[in-house]
């Protein structure tokens, strides 16, 4: 009981003098989730546009392939990603293991298919009127394409901020990618198994801290676009209720 | 809009249209002319949605032709959007997106990569015309069905397209939009001699806004023609029924002297106009508001009705401000009166009547069955 409080205490004390190690994982942490999105994004929207609007043989499968890939197991990318990266593997010239930039492409591919898959879905659920609508209003297939999914704003959104939360909270590719290296490759999740295995719980409990905020913050800005997605949006958002 | 020498600006020859083995759309064979309000009339499922689909080229027939403005429309996606621009839709279902009412009213002229202020200006002319200005920075989700409509209405026009295609426009809609919108319509009409199909299920709608009628039925034009054709002089029974003519009974012509016929139903006989023979089956389609009726005492009044036939009440059912009487001849035969004149004769059933037609109030066609 002593540990717990006493690594409360700690834990406040560390994260209120923001202590240097602290916030320099956290930041590490932030950018290489944050870019890993990014990415994801903007390889997951094209992509799951061309399905969403493209017939194709197995277009069924694939896409229930892409669902089943949301729960890929994070330990399974770090497999498959250092055997690819690893000196001896195929990408290994790169020298991307034990780097940010490693653990920046192991978190992608891991998020990869949520977002392509929400897209899909995302775009599927605009109404066929819509489209419909553009068509006879003169659109070319790309302005068609382009207007969908600006119509599917809100749902892509909230696809991205999920994949953004799957990312900074995964520790498997982190680990096995980064390797936890103190100043170069330690972040939030590595480091709060690392201390916890030292003892050092008050570490570990500041660290979960900030995880948990992050993961409110996330939570916040979700339902502020889902909200976006009803009429209410200015007024969440403390504007005008016209 | 010029019509760069052609008399028509759509013309549609042995159109179909299958799902699986059932046909949609059958043998459509139809002309429109520039600058008509030409109306498809038909009952729900007939086929109508499917033929403007077609028209506006977000469809494909599965055979036949359709010419617009003299062009085959069975060319290269690079053709048909540019004859598509030509065009605008506005959908049963109004389908706004998400963004401002100006925004959504903008879609038609940003496609067509109009310059920013061009559309500005255009975009306020447009909503001035369906009367929304007001609401111009409203979230278009928010408006209600007649409103959103009317953005249809005004995202379509600001185009200033040559056709203009509206599938059911007030078929969602309150009397009061109704009206607003079928203002609107003929505004547009006046205005801009947009060259207009409409659809409806609602005939008195057809009469009220159409130049040109086409009936739709099962996927087939069973008829095409002018108000005054299609609702004095249906084809058929099923058109008949369906323009609102109650009464179709079965008769046999009995003498013809020179066009003026008299016609035997059951033991009643009518004057009409027609040039059928003699001994010819016949069916006599009476529209209910032609048949007036005067209560029974004494003698016939002399009027220049032809056929006047005593009867009695067997059914009275409300129906808006008119009355719909049933009267049994040994045949039934349905009048509409107002109320008015249903209480000045308080009329009731059971009660023994006088129902006077027109002999040239009578349709007579050729009994096929």
């Amino acid at each position: 009981m002593s540990t717990i409080t006493s690594g409360i205490s700690q834990a406040i004390h560390l994260i209120v003098t923001l202590n240097p190690d602290v916030m320099q994982i956290a930041a590490l942490s932030l950018y290489v989730s944050l870019i890993a999105t990014i990415l994801a994004a903007c390889m997951s929207i094209p992509l799951g546009a061309f399905i969403h609007f493209h017939d194709f043989a197995g277009k069924r499968v694939l896409i229930v392939l892409i669902q089943t890939l949301y729960s890929v197991p994070t330990v399974v990318v770090g497999l498959v990603i250092y055997l690819l990266i690893s000196r001896s593997g195929p990408l290994g010239f790169f020298g991307l293991l034990w780097t940010p930039e490693g653990m920046i492409l192991g978190q992608t591919v891991l998020i990869v298919p949520i977002t392509t898959g929400l897209v899909i879905s995302a775009l599927g659920s605009i109404d066929k009127n819509i489209s419909d609508t553009l068509v006879s209003l003169g659109a070319t297939g790309f302005q068609k394409v382009v207007q969908i999914i600006k119509e599917a704003r809100y749902a892509i959104l909230s696809t991205v901020v999920l994949a953004f939360g799957r990312a900074i909270s995964e520790v498997g590719v982190a680990m096995m990618i980064g390797g936890n290296i103190l100043g170069q490759t330690r972040v939030l999740t590595t480091t709060i198994a690392l201390q916890t295995g030292l003892g050092d719980f008050g570490f570990s409990i500041a660290l979960g801290i900030i995880l948990l905020v992050i993961s409110l913050i996330v939570v916040v800005i979700m339902n502020l676009i889902t909200a976006g997605l009803s009429f209410d949006s200015q007024w969440v958002l403390g504007g005008p209720r016209s | 809009m010029g019509t760069r020498g052609s008399a028509l600006l759509i013309r549609i020859s042995g159109l179909f249209r299958r799902a699986g083995t059932r046909n949609i759309l059958d043998a459509i064979d139809l002309e429109i002319r520039p600058g008509e309000i030409f109306t498809l009339i038909g009952p729900s499922g007939s086929g109508k949605t499917s033929l403007l689909r077609i028209i506006d080229l977000l469809d494909n027939p599965t055979a036949g032709k359709i010419f617009f403005d003299g062009t085959d429309t069975a060319a290269t996606n690079q053709i048909r959007l540019s004859i598509r621009r030509r065009m605008a839709m506005v959908f049963q279902k109004p389908s706004v997106l998400n963004t401002t009412v100006a925004g959504n009213v903008a879609f038609g002229l940003k496609f067509r990569g109009v310059e920013k202020i061009e559309i500005g200006t255009r975009v306020r002319e447009a909503l001035d015309i369906v009367g929304l200005s007001h609401l111009s920075d409203r979230r278009a989700v928010t408006l209600s069905g007649g409103e959103m409509q009317r953005v249809a209405i005004a995202r379509a026009l600001v185009t200033r397209p040559e056709l203009l295609i509206l599938d059911e426009p007030t078929a969602n809609l309150d009397p009061v939009n109704t009206e607003m919108i079928e203002n609107l319509i003929r505004r547009i009409h006046q205005h801009f001699h947009t060259t207009i199909i409409l659809s409806t299920h609602d005939m008195i709608q057809g009469q009220r806004l159409a130049d040109r009628i086409a009936v739709i039925m099962g996927g087939r034009i069973v008829q095409v023609g002018s108000i005054q054709d299609i609702f004095y002089h249906p084809q058929n029974k099923d058109i008949a029924r369906f323009v609102g003519i109650d009464t179709i009974v079965k008769g046999i012509v009995e003498s013809n002297d020179g066009g003026h016929a008299k016609i035997s139903v059951g033991t009643a006989v009518f004057e009409v106009i027609t040039s059928s023979k003699p001994g010819t089956p016949v069916s006599l389609f009476i529209r209910p508001e032609e048949v007036t009726l005067a209560v029974k005492d004494g003698d016939l009044p002399k009027t220049s009705v032809r056929n006047q036939l005593a009867g009695t009440i067997i059914k009275m059912v409300p129906f808006g401000p008119f009355i719909r009487v049933t009267i049994d001849f040994g045949f039934p035969l349905t009048s509409l009166v107002t109320r008015r004149s249903s209480d000045e004769l308080s009329l009731g059933v059971g009660m023994a009547v006088i129902a006077g037609v027109k002999a040239t109030a009578i349709h007579v066609i050729p009994d096929s069955e």
